[in-house]
């Protein structure tokens, strides 16, 4: 994928990352071009957050480099939020920070996160869900060309990370902005990834999610949960699907897999059910 | 006007808590009460600077302040354990001014000032000073507000939104140094801590935002600073401990207040 289409809106070559003369990250280079959807998995430990850190710049790394296209918007969702209880702040007023945004904006914005009308609550006292999407919401005030997520679904149960899956990839379609989701969980990535990256301190392996799941690194590394598949959530996009989500275990149901629409999954010319 | 020491007292007492009132809500939100402490602290041995170098004690403070300041905020950067250094410099600092200043007797006889404040004896200039002080902070703070609260909630988001925590850190840490410094006169090295700390804490009763916690704490800072005056002539109580006494007190009520709120 790399060096095709556009220029990538961010690069990482080579980078080496160092936490107290331990090393986090070893040689990991990625690009992320714009609109795609890239799921960062690897156990815990493996440099996950440390790589989005470097690449937000909030890390300098030992080795290697960061580039960011210039005046990249980067609409950053932390893995999560604790607002001190000595901090009275409201949902709506925490929309307007940095920024200033206007009350037509914030309510969009709330609207398209599912929290209409919510905007009076204080911060402090909001759920984990509602704090993920509160989180969305000003992420997505930014107009950012790149959404970065940190395990954003993490505390939620399966409906709730189904539905926050479906929100983000609807922002995706609907801004068409890119989307570098670092996930929890090792078996089930949303399913509209274009690309997986199985991350332990170095890259082990990349490519569609199907791709990956084949891969022997990443049958070495986490193939015992669920027979070494990654089970993907997926929606049709003919109907609605009320279930909380769809888990494809490619190898049992292989034909089941054709009847989707995400044909560019197939488009690799390999065939990763029978390894 | 300016003539009667009681008015000079009462303005110094508002001027200051324009400054503690937006401070103190920061040292509540990011838990640097002890770190103001250190800062305070270290104003004892800049008045043993400012006399030993014939310098003007507000400069002498500000300057042995800043360095304290600038310390302690590049220690917490590395990562020490931000208690225990705490505890050892707010104290050490302490102990180091009262040392340095029994070098001088005419302070040595008067040690209680610097201690606790002599609001009662502030000069004109005094005056014009803690104004200056005050109103330099609250502008900094006001101008740097949306930076400033958007690093304070988390400083990885601030990042991501291209605002450098470190330089807002930097930000509190200078407007903390000069409070301190025109602070000291008011209501001394010992209790400029409780004037950042108790007025914010009290407003955060009653606050339902970052801006009204900020506003409510200059308010009740400026009414306790009066309060503590009056009780100050009518007790002939120590003005700047009774500040602090009004103060709490304030705090007691908006604690019951915003209780008996919630319970509707």
């Amino acid at each position: 994928m790399t060096g095709a289409g556009p220029d990538p809106l961010i690069q990482a070559r080579r980078l080496c990352l160092r936490y107290g003369g331990a090393e986090v990250l070893h040689d990991v280079s990625l690009a992320l071009h714009p609109g795609e959807i890239v799921t960062i998995v690897g156990p815990n430990g493996s440099g996950k957050s440390t790589l989005l850190r470097a690449l937000l710049g909030i890390l300098a790394p030992a080795e290697g480099q960061v580039t960011r296209a210039p005046g990249l918007r980067i609409g950053y969702v932390p893995q999560r939020l604790m607002i001190d209880r000595t901090m009275p702040i409201t949902l709506r007023r925490f929309l307007s920070l940095p920024h200033r945004v206007t009350e037509a904006e914030a309510q969009e914005a709330l609207a398209k996160v599912g929290l209409a009308g919510q905007g009076g609550l204080q911060m402090a006292a909001l759920s984990g869900g509602q704090m993920q999407r509160a989180l969305l919401a000003r992420a997505l005030l930014a107009r950012p060309q790149v959404l970065m997520l940190d395990e954003p679904t993490q505390g939620l149960d399966q409906p709730g990370e189904a539905a926050f899956y479906r929100l983000i990839e609807a922002v995706r379609a609907e801004t068409g902005c890119a989307v570098l989701m670092v996930s929890h969980d090792l078996h089930v990535v949303m399913a509209a990834s274009d690309r997986v990256i199985c991350l332990n301190g170095h890259v082990c392996c990349e490519g569609t999610p199907q791709v990956v799941s084949s891969a022997p690194e990443y049958r070495a590394m986490f193939g015992l949960g669920t027979q070494g598949t990654l089970a993907l959530y997926r929606h049709e996009h003919d109907h609605d699907h009320a279930g909380p989500a769809d888990h494809h275990h490619h190898h049992h149901d292989h034909s089941h897999d054709h009847s989707h629409s995400h044909g560019d999954t197939h488009s690799h010319g390999q065939d990763p059910h029978h390894v | 006007m300016f003539d009667d020491f009681l008015i000079r007292a009462a303005l110094a007492g508002v001027g200051l808590s324009l400054a503690t009132g937006p401070l103190g809500a920061f040292v509540v939100w990011r838990r640097m009460a002890y770190f103001g402490d250190a800062t305070a602290h270290a104003a004892i041995l800049g008045v043993a600077l400012a006399l030993a170098t014939d310098l003007p004690i507000t400069l002498g403070t500000l300057v042995v302040s800043a360095a304290m300041a600038l310390t302690v905020a590049g220690l917490a950067a590395r990562g020490w354990a931000m208690d225990t250094t705490l505890g050892v410099l707010a104290h050490s600092a302490l102990a180091f001014g009262l040392v340095a200043v029994s070098f001088f007797p005419m302070v040595r006889t008067d040690l209680s000032a610097w201690l606790f404040g002599d609001i009662l004896a502030v000069s004109k200039t005094e005056l014009a000073l803690v104004w200056a002080g005050g109103a330099v902070v609250a502008a900094l703070i006001a101008w740097r507000w949306q930076a400033l609260l958007t690093a304070t909630l988390n400083e990885d988001l601030a990042h991501a939104s291209g605002i450098h925590p470190g330089r807002e850190r930097l930000v509190l840490v200078l407007a903390l140094a000069l409070t301190v410094a025109v602070a000291l006169k008011v209501v001394g090295a010992l209790l400029i801590a409780a004037m950042l700390i108790i007025p914010a804490a009290a407003a955060r009763g009653i606050a339902r935002s970052p801006e009204a916690m900020a506003l409510g704490a200059v308010a009740i800072g400026a009414t306790a600073s009066l309060a503590g005056l009056r009780l100050s002539l009518w007790q002939d109580t120590p003005a700047g401990p009774s500040i602090i006494v009004a103060a709490a007190a304030v705090f007691v009520l908006a604690a019951g207040f915003g209780r008996m709120r919630r319970q509707g």
